[in-house]
């Protein structure tokens, strides 16, 4: 193609742009005279090189578009058709643009529809009285004459140059940081002269010749690790520095702010709103975010997609606004902030939530789960039922969003590109989707490691920490039969020998090497493997087709040595680690202050048998370690069993008399520990562990038995550890009871799960408190209200309605809850959740199964009440 | 350029398995030495690994695995034949290259019927040697390793 013509094709492409998002803008505020002064200069621009290029075509669509702006420009109002058809001029324009482009000449045909329609409103719009004359002009005017008479609805020269003259080049003012639509343009036309034009090809080019650059001084490093005293060292780091600016120079020539991937959304909100009958404002926060340009062009279409769904199916109607006690403008927010190295965009909608009801149903019918599993399931949960293939809720297909492709498109393109995406939904007050994307593709950190002989590369973004396990050490792999799981502080992570994911394992022992804790998206699981060596930038190179459905890589890349390793892809580990065994990592739910109740109310639970075939529970948080001993090691003395265990003796009691103390072979425990105390509970069988909702459905009818639930759809008895620990210890509790106040303080224990007021209350009782539970704030407060004395209050933080931080805020606001202590619990024990629960009033913070921790901060705050 | 001299074929003979085979010359990029080749798991049974050649990653083919050959003979210093296909490049492990030769296409037999299914899907005809028998094989069949292979 002609430089000229190639050149024109670009530009005008560009400024079109401009105008699309300027005439919505003028749409909304037909006043700002600056903007309609700018389209029409850019339209002007257009039509003039069209006729000096030959383009009749577009310059006649041009000619007759400028006709019906010049209208505007004199004053009179914007309607909506006439914006309308003026947009449509301009998709018209951009076709014939494109076909230009592709075969070097306008493409026959005619645009005679368009041009009538313009010259006819432009006419019908004609003002009476003759153009307002702009207020000054710059230079002076020569006089020009058009060697023919004016088109219908033209202009003469001399006030085309007028309106050029009267026209700022600049935008008048650099709008503040806004969340205006619109305000997304203003950087680009700031610029102009400060920046040069560069073919997307030249900057790939010298991309990847950076990147072979990274290579070779990875490798000139590797060489120079060998030889400690090399002369080759300081130019060698002098080397290594440069390559690292220019590989940063390089790829923020290719960083974008986000915002040019927003930049044809404020149209498409226009056509939806006039498409759907709605009323739809979009607000943009943070245009001005630069990610890489492979990444925006990755995630513009599925953004896209997601205004299209907000605008369809998560606005109401104004009438139901209306009636819903809402403003008759809806509103979508997009925004984009950095966070590490990711970048965050959200796009949030104040419409009516997702209806949890429908995707059940559909999620029924297309056989994603059955009744059984989504009773289960809380609303957060089956709200990412949204991103399962093929799923989509709205009940007759639009042309907007209904077309077969639905948020699980939109996640797979997030996923291919290592990003994460996430759903929060209010019934009545809006969703909000939350992507997080990694900035760049190209060069990442990784970690390399060892696993079966070979070396992998782990992106180092997907790595939490690094463990190193092994028998004696603090950090453990457990195993329950085929599961490992690895205790770290409070939390138990899955973990898997990357040998053994990858089919490349040696027979060998399993419970040492290190553990690469891996985060994706909400799972948090543990990469087991033979050595950890260092991190090194890699540059990431694509699979070859013949091994890219090895879910397990999502690349791979050449090393400073110049072996070529796997990239291992933390999507693809997690998926081959299954949901079971998956810990949800809750702290992003406790985190955002509006966060919609998103707690999983998933316990893990041990399964064993003891006694009856029937399984039994126990929740596997309460146990400390499970062992399996030598039965000839068990000691018969005073009657009772016992076993010496760690420099002590441990008392080992049966959960009841069927189960028979073996006398040879191995013996399966469970141990349960209380600072220095342990006792062991004699199984027959350790099954499984398995994550799932813990609803006791039958009490217990006999001693030792909380009651029974459906666990992994047996009945399965839940065992009363309590009820076992005294067996051990007479005294287990009671040493503690000695030392609280003579008068029983009153304990009002607040949890939405009956299971922990089951568990925690025998447990109370035996610490010497009056415990009287209540399953929700609800009920707490009119506990309080009732004047019934209470000392301290235990409270769960994640309930259903209102949370613990809200029970606490509103015990505060009580006259007598003003002083009252408040103890919270939770599985969240994150430094935010912490710090929240300090600002709310909260006297301590305990996890969930600390059960010592609790009675410790239940004797501080009872004595800290008596002293007071 | 032209793989054909006046109206003959040119090959480049290479030897796998104790078999001749030949490749159309156009469709052979180079030959090298497989070095630094790195395994891949839970790849395909036919994919030895893929190795650095030059700043590329090459796809290195097991060509005795490919084509059912026996595993007896490998040699001990094996070469690749270099192709591309589709912009990704491919080494072919072969035991020792032969000469390039130039053959008469009428000449060219069709598959025998009785010709193993996994040669049989590869070659594209046999030529009749003084010596022994030459199959030609078609370079994009070799590289068309199906996905259901890939379960194994």
């Amino acid at each position: 193609m002609d430089d000229l013509l190639r050149e024109f094709v670009t530009e005008t492409n560009e400024s079109l742009n401009v105008v699309d998002v300027e005439l919505v803008r003028f749409e909304q505020d037909p006043a700002n005279a600056s903007i309609i002064n700018n389209v029409f200069r850019l339209v002007h621009t257009i039509k003039g090189t069209c006729g000096f290029l030959g383009l009749p075509r577009l310059e006649a669509l041009a000619h007759a578009a400028e006709a019906l702006m010049g209208r505007f420009r004199d004053g009179v109002p914007a309607t909506s058709d006439a914006v309308t058809l003026i947009l449509a001029t301009i998709d018209r324009i951009k076709q014939i643009l494109d076909a230009l482009e592709h075969e070097q000449r306008e493409p026959a045909g005619g645009d005679d529809d368009l041009i009538t329609g313009l010259t006819h409103m432009a006419e019908a719009l004609d003002p009476k009285k003759p153009a307002p004359m702009p207020e000054r002009s710059v230079g002076t005017l020569v006089e020009q004459v058009l060697e023919r008479p004016l088109l219908p609805g033209e202009d003469s020269l001399d006030d085309l140059e007028r309106a050029f003259r009267a026209t700022p080049v600049d935008p008048p003012q650099r709008r503040a940081k806004s969340p205006l639509a619109g305000a997304v343009k203003d950087d680009d036309q700031k610029n102009g002269n400060q920046s040069i034009r560069v073919s997307v090809e030249t900057l790939e080019r010298l991309m990847t010749m950076v990147s072979e650059l990274v290579l070779t001084r990875n490798q000139l490093l590797e060489i120079g690790r060998r030889h400690e005293e090399s002369e080759f060292k300081t130019p060698l780091q002098r080397l290594s520095n440069v390559t690292a600016e220019l590989q940063e120079g390089v790829m923020k020539t290719r960083m974008q702010p986000i915002g040019n991937a927003w930049q044809k959304l404020p149209r498409i909100v226009r056509d939806l709103c006039n498409e759907l009958g709605k009323q739809i404002d979009l607000e943009m926060q943070g245009a001005e975010t630069e990610l890489d340009r492979q990444v925006l062009d990755l995630i513009k279409d599925p953004l896209t997609h997601m205004l299209r769904n907000s605008a369809d199916h998560g606005l109401e109607t104004p009438e139901e606004r209306r009636a819903a006690g809402k403003p008759e403008r809806g509103r979508i927010r997009l925004s984009a902030w950095h966070e590490g190295g990711f970048i965050v965009i959200q796009v949030a909608d104040d419409g009516r939530g997702l209806n949890t009801e429908r995707i059940k149903a559909k999620a029924l019918t297309q056989g994603l789960a059955t009744e059984a599993e989504l009773a289960k399931l809380g609303e957060a949960q089956i709200q990412k039922f949204i991103f399962a293939p093929g799923f989509s809720t709205a009940s007759a297909v639009t042309s907007i969003s209904g077309r077969g492709v639905g948020m699980d498109v939109v996640r797979n393109n997030i996923d291919q590109i290592g990003g994460t995406i996430d759903v929060r939904s209010v019934p009545g007050v809006g969703v909000s989707f939350t992507l997080k994307i990694p900035l760049t593709l190209a060069i990442v950190s990784a970690l390399i490691v060892e696993a079966g002989g070979d070396r992998f590369a782990i992106p180092q973004l997907a790595v939490v920490e690094l463990v190193r396990a092994h028998g004696g050490s603090e950090h453990r792999i457990e195993r329950i039969k085929d599961t490992a799981v690895l205790r770290l502080r409070d939390k138990l992570l899955p973990v898997a020998r990357l040998s053994r994911l990858l089919g490349v394992a040696a027979p060998e022992q399993f419970d040492t090497g290190f553990i690469v804790v891996t985060q994706v998206g909400a799972q948090t699981f543990g990469i087991v493997v033979d050595a950890v060596f260092h991190t090194e930038e890699i540059v990431v190179k694509p699979m070859s087709s013949k091994l890219r459905h090895i879910a397990m890589f999502c690349g791979n890349t050449i090393l400073g040595d110049g072996s070529v390793i796997m990239i291992i892809d933390p999507n693809g580990i997690a998926q081959a680690l299954g949901s079971t065994a998956t810990t949800q990592l809750q702290s992003a739910a406790a985190n955002d202050a509006n966060a919609v109740d998103a707690v999983e109310t998933n316990t893990s639970l041990l399964l064993f048998r003891a006694g009856s075939t029937q399984p039994k529970a126990v929740p596997l948080a309460l146990v400390t370690r499970l062992e399996e001993i030598d039965a000839r090691k068990i000691e018969l003395s005073n009657g009772r069993h016992m076993i010496q265990y760690r420099g002590q003796l441990m008392p080992l009691v049966s959960i009841d008399d069927s189960v028979k103390v073996r006398s040879e072979g191995a013996q399966p425990l469970l141990v349960f520990s209380d600072g220095t105390r342990s006792m062991a509970l004699i199984v027959d069988e350790i099954v499984d562990i398995v994550e799932d909702r813990l609803d006791i459905e039958v009490a217990g009818g006999s001693a030792g038995m909380l009651g029974s639930a459906i666990v992994k759809g047996q009945a399965t008895e839940i065992i009363d550890v309590g009820h076992f620990l005294p067996l051990a210890f007479e005294d287990w509790f009671r040493r503690k009871e000695q030392k609280v106040a003579a008068r029983r303080r009153a304990v009002l224990l607040v949890d939405d799960s009956p299971f922990f007021r089951n568990m925690l209350t025998p447990v109370l009782q035996a610490a010497g408190f009056d415990v009287v539970s209540v399953g929700s704030a609800a009920e707490a407060l009119a506990h309080v209200d009732g004047g019934r004395t209470v000392d301290i209050v235990i409270t769960d933080i994640e309930m259903p309605e209102m949370d613990g931080f809200a029970l606490t805020e509103a015990l505060r606001r009580h006259p007598r809850g003003v002083e009252l202590p408040v103890i919270g619990l939770s599985s969240i024990v994150s430094a935010e959740a912490i710090e929240r629960g300090r600002r709310v009033g909260f006297h301590d913070y305990v996890a969930k199964f600390d059960r010592q921790g609790l009675i410790a901060a239940l004797k501080e705050q009872s004595e800290f009440g008596r002293a007071a | 350029m032209s793989g054909e001299t006046g109206t003959l074929h040119e090959y480049v003979t290479a030897q796998i398995g104790g078999q001749l085979i030949g490749l159309p010359i156009l469709r052979v990029q180079d030959v090298f030495i497989p070095e630094g080749l790195t395994r891949v798991p839970l790849a395909p049974r036919e994919i030895a690994g893929v190795l650095n050649l030059r700043g590329r990653i090459v796809t290195v083919i097991d060509m005795r695995r490919r084509l059912g050959l026996s595993a007896e003979g490998a040699a001990e210093a094996p070469l690749a034949i270099g192709v591309e296909l589709r912009g990704e490049s491919y080494g072919l492990l072969i035991d020792a290259i032969g000469e390039v030769l130039k053959l008469d296409p009428d000449a060219r037999e069709p598959n025998p019927l009785n010709l193993d299914p996994r040669l049989a899907r590869v070659s594209t005809g046999i030529h009749r040697l003084n010596e022994q028998l030459l199959m030609i094989v078609d370079v994009d069949r070799i590289l068309d390793i199906a996905v259901d292979s890939m379960a194994a």
